[in-house]
C-alpha cells in the first residue's frame, strides 16, 4: 500500500530541473537577459549563473555535485562560441563530472538523469547545414556533449536552439521566450520518454508541432 | 535681553514642538503643523500672541532667503540640463496655464487686475515640501510621475525669484511703500543707470563667489574650527542679502545666484548642512507667524465661500496638470498620481501672499481668507492621494511596474558615496570612474580636496561622520556607501552613524585588520575589506610561484585561503566577547587553519588527479 502511495506522489511531483547557465557577457546579450527570466518563479527549477558565482573560475565542486544529484534534469544554457560552449562551462564539466562519481566503473551518480542544452547562436539556421557556411549541423557540433551525457549514463534530449540572435525583433524575442517557458512546463510535468523526441533535430520543432491550434 | 523676548520665544518654539510632531503623526506635512501651532497661539484661540505676529513674520522671512540660497546650491547644472525639456516644458506650461486660468476667474469675481494677478501667481505654486516628501516615502521618485513632479516643482522654485522681483511693479498708486526701494542706491536714478547697477551687482556676486568666497572658505576650513565655518556660511548669506538690499534688489535673487555660484565648489555639502538648520527653523517660525496672523473672524463669517473657493482652485489646478500629463504622454495611472500630487497650493504661496500684503496689493481681509484657502488645499492633499491610491489606481492597475520591459531595461543610476579619499578611497574612486560611475566623495583634508578637484574629481570638503553632512551628500537616496577613511576609529564612528540613521543604505567598509573587522561585524556590516588580507595573500601567491608552483595552482590556493579566512572571521567574531574563549579559539583557529591548508593542498592534488590528466582516471578505468 505504502509503496503504491509513494509512487503516486512521485508521479505527481514535477521533475526537478537544474539550469547551468554560462554567459561571459550577459549585459550585452539582449536575448539571454530576456529569456532567462522564464526560469524564475518555478519551485522546481534551480538556476546557477556560473559567471556570477565563479568569476575567478574557482568552482565549488562539492556544492555543484550536490546540486546535480538533487535534480532530475540538467540544462546547459549557453551561447554558441566557436562551435562550443564558453570556457567556464567547460571548466564546470571538467571539475564537477569527476571520475568514480559521474563516470567510470563506480560512477553512477547521474544514471537515469536527463541532460539537454539551450543554445543561442548568432548565425542563421541555414548556415548550419552541409551546404551552409559552417558545413556541419548544430547536432554534429554538439556530439561531444551528447557523448558526455552518454558516458555519464544520462539521456540526451535534442537541444533548444535560437538562431540569428544578432538581428532578432522584439516580437520574435517574445515568441522564443514563450517557447522556452513551454519547454520548462513540458520538462517539469511530463514523464519524459526520449523515444518520442529522438526524431527531432531541435526541441523547438517538437514544441511547434505539439502546439494546440 | 528682555524677559518679554524670552516669553515670546517660549510661546513660538513651544507651540511648534507640540504641534509639528502631532501633524507628522497624522501623516501631514510639517508645514501644516507649524501653521496650526500659529493658529492656536494666535489671537483667536489662546491669544498668547497678538499683533507682534506680523513683526516676527518679517524677521522669519529671512528663512525664505536662506531657502533660495539652498535651492541655488542644490541646482545641479548637469541634472538641470538633462531634464531641461521637462522643466521648461511641463514647468512653464503649468505655471502659465494655471496663472492665466486663475487670473481670469479672479478678475471675473470682481477683483482688480493687480490683485488677481498676484493671487493667480501665488496659487500656481505647489508644495515642494509635501510632494517631494510623499514621493520619497512611497519610493515613487523614479517613476515618470515622480520625475515630472520634480521638474514642475523645480520650475516653480526658480520662478519665485522673478515673481518676487516683479510684484512691486504691481503696486497700486498712492501706497508707494518706502522701505522696499526707498533707501537704496537705485531709487531716484534714471532707468538706464538702474539697469547698469543691477547688472554690476549680479556680476559682483558671481566674481566674489568664485574668487573670494571659495579661497576664504578654504582658509577657514584649515583652521579646523567647525563653528567658525558655520559663522562664515551665515556671513556669506547675510552679506549677499544685505548687499542686494542696499542696491535695491531682491535679497532672494542675490542669495539664489550666490548658491548657484557655490554649487560647483567643494564646500557645497558643508554649506548645505550648515545653513539648513537655520533655514528650517526660520521657515518654521515664518509658518507659525503666518498661522498667528490669520483672521478667523472673517473666515467664520463665510465658511461656505472659503471652502468652495478651495475646491475650485484644486479642480482648476488638477485640470491643467492632467492636460499637461496627457500632452507629455504620461500613462493614465502616472498622470493621476502627478495631477493629484501637485494640485494643492504650496508654502511659497504664503511667502508671495504676505509679500503682496506688505506692499498693499492684497488687503488684510482678503489675505486672511487666501491664507486659509492655501492651508485647506494643503490639508486635503494627503486625503486626495489616499483616494487616488485606494480607488483610482486599481482601475488602471500598476501598469508602469508590471509591463514586462523586454531586454532593454532602463538603467537607474544608483548613487554612490565614498567617505575618505586617501590612497585607499581614491583607488576605489578611480576604478569606479573608469567604469563611468560618478560618486559623491567626502573628505575632510582641505588641501587634498583642493588638489583632487584640480584633477577633476568631484570631492566635497567635510567631516563624513556628521549626520547633516551625510544627508546633504544624499545618503537618504544613495544606494551604496563606501567607508574608506584612513583612521579605523573614525571609520567605525561613521558606520555607527550610518547604521543608526540610514538602515537601508548598503555599506562596504574598509578595515585595517581582523580586530577592526570584528567591530564592524558587531555593528552588522557584512561587506568588510581588510587591508591586511588581500595584498598579503597576493604576495604569498606570488611567493608560491617563485618557489616553483604553477601560477594557476598558486592562485587557486590563494582564493581558497581568502574564502576560508572570511568564514573563520565570522565564526570568531561571535565568540570573542568571552575573552578566555577567544584566546582558546584563536589557538584552535590557527591549528585548524594549518590543518585545512594541509588538507587543501591534498585536496587540490586530488582534484587535479581526478581530471583527465590525473593518474586516478587511469586507475579507475583500468578496473573495467
Amino acid at each position: 500500500m505504502n509503496y503504491i502511495a509513494e509512487n503516486r506522489i512521485k508521479e505527481c511531483m514535477p521533475n526537478k530541473i537544474l539550469v547551468i547557465f554560462a554567459h561571459p557577457l550577459l549585459e550585452r546579450s539582449r536575448i539571454n537577459r530576456s529569456i532567462i527570466r522564464k526560469y524564475q518563479g518555478h519551485a522546481n527549477v534551480k538556476f546557477h549563473d556560473l559567471y556570477e558565482l565563479y568569476p575567478d573560475f574557482n568552482i565549488d565542486i562539492e556544492f555543484e555535485k550536490e546540486s546535480v544529484s538533487d535534480n532530475d534534469i540538467l540544462i546547459l544554457h549557453h551561447p554558441f562560441y566557436w562551435y562550443s560552449c564558453p570556457p567556464l562551462l567547460k571548466q564546470w564539466l571538467d571539475m564537477v563530472l569527476e571520475v568514480g562519481w559521474a563516470y567510470g566503473p563506480d560512477g553512477n551518480a547521474l544514471e537515469g538523469k536527463t541532460m539537454m542544452q539551450v543554445i543561442t547562436s548568432g548565425g542563421p539556421k541555414l548556415a548550419y547545414s552541409h551546404e551552409g557556411g559552417n558545413k556541419f549541423t548544430i547536432r554534429e557540433f554538439l556530439r561531444p556533449f551528447e557523448q558526455t551525457a552518454a558516458l555519464c549514463k544520462m539521456k540526451y534530449l535534442p537541444p533548444f536552439v535560437i538562431h540569428g540572435t544578432h538581428r532578432i525583433s522584439n516580437i520574435d524575442l517574445a515568441d522564443h521566450a514563450n517557447q522556452l517557458a513551454g519547454l520548462i512546463g513540458y520538462l517539469s510535468l511530463k514523464d519524459l520518454n526520449d523515444a518520442d523526441l529522438s526524431d527531432y533535430q531541435y526541441f523547438n520543432d517538437f514544441l511547434i508541432e505539439r502546439r494546440p491550434v | 535681553m528682555s524677559s518679554d523676548f524670552l516669553v515670546r520665544a517660549i510661546v513660538f518654539i513651544g507651540a511648534a514642538i507640540v504641534f509639528v510632531p502631532i501633524a507628522r503623526k497624522f501623516g501631514l506635512s510639517s508645514v501644516l503643523g507649524y501653521l496650526f501651532a500659529g493658529i492656536v497661539i494666535g489671537p483667536y484661540v489662546l491669544g498668547l500672541v497678538g499683533g507682534e505676529g506680523s513683526d516676527i513674520m518679517h524677521a522669519a522671512e529671512f528663512g525664505v532667503v536662506m531657502m533660495l540660497f539652498l535651492i541655488g546650491l542644490e541646482l545641479d547644472p548637469n541634472k538641470f540640463w538633462e531634464m531641461r525639456k521637462a522643466i521648461t516644458g511641463m514647468g512653464a506650461l503649468q505655471m502659465i496655464g494655471t496663472s492665466i486660468l486663475l487670473f481670469t476667474v479672479f478678475s471675473f469675481a470682481g477683483l482688480n487686475w493687480q490683485t488677481s494677478l498676484a493671487i493667480a501667481l501665488a496659487f500656481a505654486m505647489s508644495s515642494t515640501a509635501i510632494v517631494l516628501q510623499t514621493l520619497k516615502e512611497k519610493h515613487l521618485i523614479h517613476t515618470s510621475a515622480g520625475e515630472s513632479s520634480f521638474s514642475v516643482l523645480l520650475f516653480q522654485d526658480i520662478a519665485v525669484i522673478p515673481i518676487l522681483a516683479f510684484l512691486p511693479l504691481l503696486e497700486t498708486q498712492g501706497t508707494k511703500s518706502s522701505d522696499i526701494a526707498g533707501n537704496s542706491i537705485i531709487a531716484g536714478q534714471p532707468a538706464f543707470v538702474q539697469i547698469i547697477i543691477i547688472i554690476l551687482a549680479v556680476i559682483l556676486i558671481l566674481l566674489a563667489g568664485r574668487y573670494l568666497a571659495v579661497p576664504f572658505l578654504r582658509f577657514i576650513s584649515r583652521t579646523g574650527l567647525r563653528e567658525l565655518f558655520t559663522a562664515s556660511s551665515l556671513f556669506i548669506v547675510v552679506g549677499v542679502a544685505a548687499l542686494m538690499q542696499l542696491v535695491g534688489l531682491s535679497s532672494a535673487l542675490g542669495t539664489f545666484i550666490a548658491g548657484v555660484v557655490l554649487a560647483n565648489s567643494e564646500f557645497k555639502h558643508e554649506l548645505e548642512s550648515d545653513i539648513d538648520p537655520f533655514k528650517s527653523l526660520l521657515l518654521g517660525l515664518f509658518f507659525v507667524s503666518v498661522g498667528a496672523t490669520i483672521n478667523f473672524e472673517l473666515i467664520a463669517k463665510e465658511p461656505v465661500f472659503i471652502i468652495s473657493i478651495s475646491l475650485l482652485v484644486i479642480l482648476l489646478k488638477f485640470s491643467v496638470l492632467f492636460g499637461i500629463g496627457k500632452f507629455f504622454k504620461l500613462s493614465n495611472d502616472q498622470n493621476f498620481l502627478f495631477s493629484f500630487g501637485l494640485c494643492q497650493v504650496g508654502e511659497f504661496a504664503f511667502v508671495l501672499l504676505s509679500f503682496s500684503n506688505q506692499i498693499n496689493i492684497i488687503d488684510q481681509e482678503l489675505n486672511s481668507k487666501l491664507m486659509a484657502i492655501v492651508a485647506i488645499t494643503m490639508t486635503i492633499t494627503p486625503l486626495l492621494l489616499l483616494i487616488n491610491e485606494k480607488f483610482i489606481d486599481p482601475i488602471f492597475g500598476t501598469k508602469e511596474l508590471e509591463e514586462e520591459q523586454l531586454a532593454d531595461e532602463i538603467e537607474i543610476k544608483r548613487k554612490v558615496i565614498i567617505a575618505g579619499f586617501g590612497h585607499f578611497g581614491s583607488t576605489i574612486g578611480r576604478l569606479l570612474r573608469a567604469n563611468k560611475i560618478e560618486s559623491t566623495i567626502l573628505d575632510n583634508d582641505s588641501d587634498r580636496v583642493e588638489l583632487l578637484r584640480k584633477m577633476g574629481f568631484k570631492v566635497y570638503y567635510g567631516d563624513a561622520t556628521r549626520l547633516d553632512l551625510l544627508k546633504a551628500a544624499g545618503a537618504d537616496e544613495a544606494y551604496l556607501l563606501i567607508a574608506a577613511i584612513d583612521s579605523p576609529e573614525v571609520n567605525l564612528e561613521l558606520m555607527k552613524t550610518v547604521k543608526r540613521n540610514f538602515p537601508d543604505l548598503k555599506i562596504m567598509a574598509r578595515a585595517r585588520n581582523r580586530y577592526d573587522a570584528y567591530e564592524l561585524l558587531d555593528l552588522g556590516v557584512s561587506h568588510i575589506y581588510r587591508e591586511t588580507l588581500y595584498t598579503a595573500v597576493n604576495l604569498a601567491v606570488d611567493a608560491l610561484t617563485q618557489l616553483g608552483f604553477r601560477k594557476y595552482t598558486a592562485r587557486r590556493q590563494g582564493l581558497k585561503f581568502i574564502k576560508f579566512d572570511e568564514l573563520a572571521l565570522r565564526k570568531l567574531a561571535d565568540s570573542r566577547h568571552n575573552l578566555k574563549e577567544y584566546i582558546l579559539n584563536v589557538r584552535e583557529e590557527i591549528e585548524m587553519q594549518e590543518q585545512i591548508l594541509q588538507n587543501d593542498l591534498q585536496l587540490n592534488m586530488d582534484t587535479s588527479e581526478s581530471t583527465w590528466d590525473g593518474t586516478k582516471v587511469a586507475e579507475e578505468l583500468s578496473k573495467s
